[in-house]
């Protein structure tokens, strides 16, 4: 079984095109979307997403502006933000908005594995929480 | 000054200020100097006549009661002569026992102005005589004054020196019907007193002449009087005037007034001259006075208003410089934020291609690890070459990032500033141009800097212009520049020390001038200290240096910190 399932979003149609491959050799499943509206429609299909990585400078719906979406449709997807330097700031902006981390344009693919592993498993902590939470309902329900 | 001139060529161009000064200078004196000039003429002038004219009136009135005086002592005199040939018969008066008493009657009676008394039959002989000469009998038959008096009642005759041989005139009476005369004799000392009586300042005086110009008394002061004055007189035609004025320059060039009056039924002349400058001596002192004021007042008038034209051109063009400094910032900081954001674009625009080549590449080595190619020859080349593309890749990607960086704070905004980050952004910014010049950069920051509230943009120029500067002072000598930040009580202080020549005592006070300079002509404006002195003092700080010849320079900057808000601890902004 994959790692993790991961969106890429940016509307650099190459590097996604190469991310995906990168990223799929390392044991990934890779969707790809080439912009916000993309992503999101993809999302609503596709409810096995664990980590979006979402570029923040995008033509059309920006990354903060799709960042807020993801988050508010699909609270447990972890973002990830990529950005240029000079859009730090909105990449910190990203992180308040509840988006896990950022990498910086052009990154290792080590980083982005770690970031994303990470993602992965910060997701799996909130889902097992749920879980547990769900669970002890359950049981108060039983007990009462 | 045509407007398309800009205030840089006028900066330039130390004449414009001169010609400013100048008409600044020339429009005083003149609206201040012309009225003044104009009223005191206008004064000066009205004063000077109204003033000369009542002088001459109260010459001309001491003249003419001076006229009446002597006319009615010659009447007089003439009157008792003619008394004593009317009361007593010619036996009487022929009698010199009579005589006698007669003349020492008169001078009992008028002092000594009566020398003698004789009577003259018509042969001209003196018949009978009284007075301390001898004169009994002498023959006047041929002297100019008896040819006249035997033909009129009364005659005064002009002074002479006659047998006597000295000064005297005489008066004599003849009784209509007769053939002798009685004849008087006046002393002329007695009579020139009367004359000399006039007497006023130290010039002035009085004196009597007849038609030939001869003195009839004593002139207390010759002066200038010639004949030529008197035939002027003589000659003028209207005899309104009783006392006519004449002036005539005395041969030492001074200008005498001559009043002249005719006496004794125009036989004789009075005459009273007085220097002019005697005369009017109080006008003459009244018009040196107001001269000097004039003079005094018109030097002061120069004098201030030369001192405040240069005083407000001074100003003036102080405040250009400010202006244009001000201008040069602006065009610098614009310049800089137009060259920033075209960096952020371009840099912006690369950055997304080389994040694909360098994926790509990143690409090519995963799949070099895959089995097929481990057999292969190359590998090794291929994976040293896709390694030096990653490597390379991650320059560019540094170069860009430094630029995004760099355009990102070309704002004027004044936001919360961290000093340390700035300093080290810059210092990457600088390093490759030092280290050409062998010149190292050493930072010594202090960890956890008060951040504090400035342009980011504008701290940047700063920080650019000072490295800068140290560079260019030691771009052949090499050395080290060092950079520290620190707190000192309220302030975030940060010091540039560089290693250089230093900078002469003579430039120090005039270092942050606009426009001074001392690198080579179109290298430097003059302006990068004068920007960074601007930029701090608008956010309250200072900028100072420490210099001496050889021994470098140090620039220390003082920022203030925030006011810190009591309860939250945030800065307020």
């Amino acid at each position: 079984m994959a790692m993790a399932v991961v969106m890429l979003v940016d509307d650099e149609v190459p590097f996604v095109e190469t991310m995906t491959k990168r990223l799929t050799k390392r044991n990934l499943t890779i969707l790809s979307a080439f912009s916000g509206a993309e992503a999101l429609e993809k999302l609503k299909t596709q409810k096995n997403v664990d980590v979006v990585v979402l570029d923040v400078k995008m033509p059309g719906m920006d990354g903060i502006e799709t960042l807020r979406e993801i988050k508010r449709a699909h609270p447990l997807v972890e973002v990830v933000m990529l950005t240029g330097h000079a859009t730090v700031e909105t990449a910190i902006d990203g992180m308040k908005l509840g988006a896990f981390d950022y990498l910086m344009k052009p990154c290792e693919v080590e980083q982005l594995m770690a970031k994303v592993e990470e993602a992965k498993r910060k997701k799996g902590a909130q889902e097992q929480k749920i879980l547990e939470a769900r669970l002890k309902e359950i049981i108060g329900r039983g007990r009462g | 000054m045509a407007p398309e001139i800009s205030t840089k060529n006028r900066l330039a161009n130390g004449g414009y200020y001169r010609s400013l000064t100048r008409n600044m200078i020339l429009t005083v004196i003149v609206v201040s100097l012309s009225p003044l000039i104009l009223i005191s003429s206008l004064i000066g002038y009205q004063f000077h006549t109204s003033y000369q004219d009542k002088v001459l009136a109260h010459l001309q009135e001491i003249v003419r009661k001076h006229e009446q005086n002597i006319d009615s002592f010659l009447n007089e005199r003439l009157a008792n002569v003619a008394m004593l040939v009317r009361v007593h018969s010619l036996e009487r008066l022929s009698s010199e026992a009579f005589l006698k008493e007669a003349l020492s009657l008169f001078r009992e009676e008028y002092g000594g102005v009566f020398v003698d008394l004789g009577l003259v039959d018509e042969h001209g002989v003196q018949v009978a005589y009284a007075g301390p000469f001898e004169l009994k009998g002498v023959n006047y038959a041929d002297s100019e004054w008896f040819k006249r008096a035997i033909r009129s009642p009364f005659y005064i005759s002009d002074v002479f020196l006659g047998l006597r041989g000295l000064p005297h005139f005489i008066i004599t009476v003849k009784p209509t019907s007769a053939r002798w005369l009685l004849r008087a004799t006046i002393d002329f000392v007695a009579f020139n007193s009367l004359v000399e009586a006039t007497q006023l300042g130290t010039t002035g005086s009085a004196f009597i002449v007849n038609h030939n110009g001869d003195f009839q008394t004593r002139p207390r002061f010759e002066g200038a009087f010639h004949r030529e004055l008197l035939t002027g007189f003589l000659s003028r035609k209207t005899l309104e005037e009783r006392v006519a004025v004449f002036e005539n320059d005395d041969p030492s060039g001074r200008t005498f007034l001559y009043l002249m009056t005719p006496l004794k039924n125009g036989q004789w002349i009075l005459v009273y001259q007085q220097a002019k400058t005697d005369a009017f001596a109080d006008l003459y002192r009244a018009r040196r006075w107001a001269l000097v004021i004039l003079l005094l007042g018109g030097l002061g008038i120069v004098g201030t208003s030369v001192l405040l034209s240069r005083r407000m051109v001074q100003r003036i063009s102080r405040a250009d410089r400010e202006k244009e400094m001000l201008n040069e910032q602006f065009i610098e900081t614009g310049k800089l934020a137009s060259v920033g954001e075209l960096a952020a674009g371009i840099a912006h625009e690369i950055n997304n291609p080389m994040a694909i080549m360098v994926e790509e590449a990143g690409w090519i080595e995963d799949l070099l690890q895959e089995e097929e190619f481990e057999e292969g020859a190359n590998l090794d080349e291929f994976k040293r070459a896709v390694k030096q593309i990653k490597i390379q890749g991650k320059r560019c990607k540094e170069i860009t990032h430094k630029l995004l960086s760099f355009a990102r704070k070309t704002d004027p905004k004044i936001k919360v500033v961290q000093l340390n980050d700035l300093v080290e952004e810059i210092v990457a910014l600088c390093e490759q141009r030092a280290k050409y010049s062998n010149i190292h950069i050493h930072m010594n920051l202090m960890p956890d800097l008060p951040t504090i509230h400035a342009s980011p943009s504008e701290m940047q120029q700063v920080l650019l212009n000072l490295i800068n500067n140290a560079v260019d002072a030691m771009e052949k000598s090499g050395g080290d520049i060092d950079i520290t930040t620190r707190v000192d009580g309220a302030h975030v202080v940060l010091d540039v020390g560089d290693t250089g020549p230093g900078i002469p005592q003579s430039n120090l006070a005039r270092i942050f001038d606009p426009f001074f300079t001392t690198k080579a002509v179109g290298k430097g404006t003059g302006l990068g200290l004068s920007i960074c002195y601007g930029i701090i003092h608008k956010i309250g700080g200072e900028i100072s240096v420490n210099s001496a010849v050889g021994m470098g320079a140090v620039f220390h900057i003082r920022v203030p910190l925030p006011k810190i808000d009591g309860e939250t601890g945030t800065p307020r902004s």
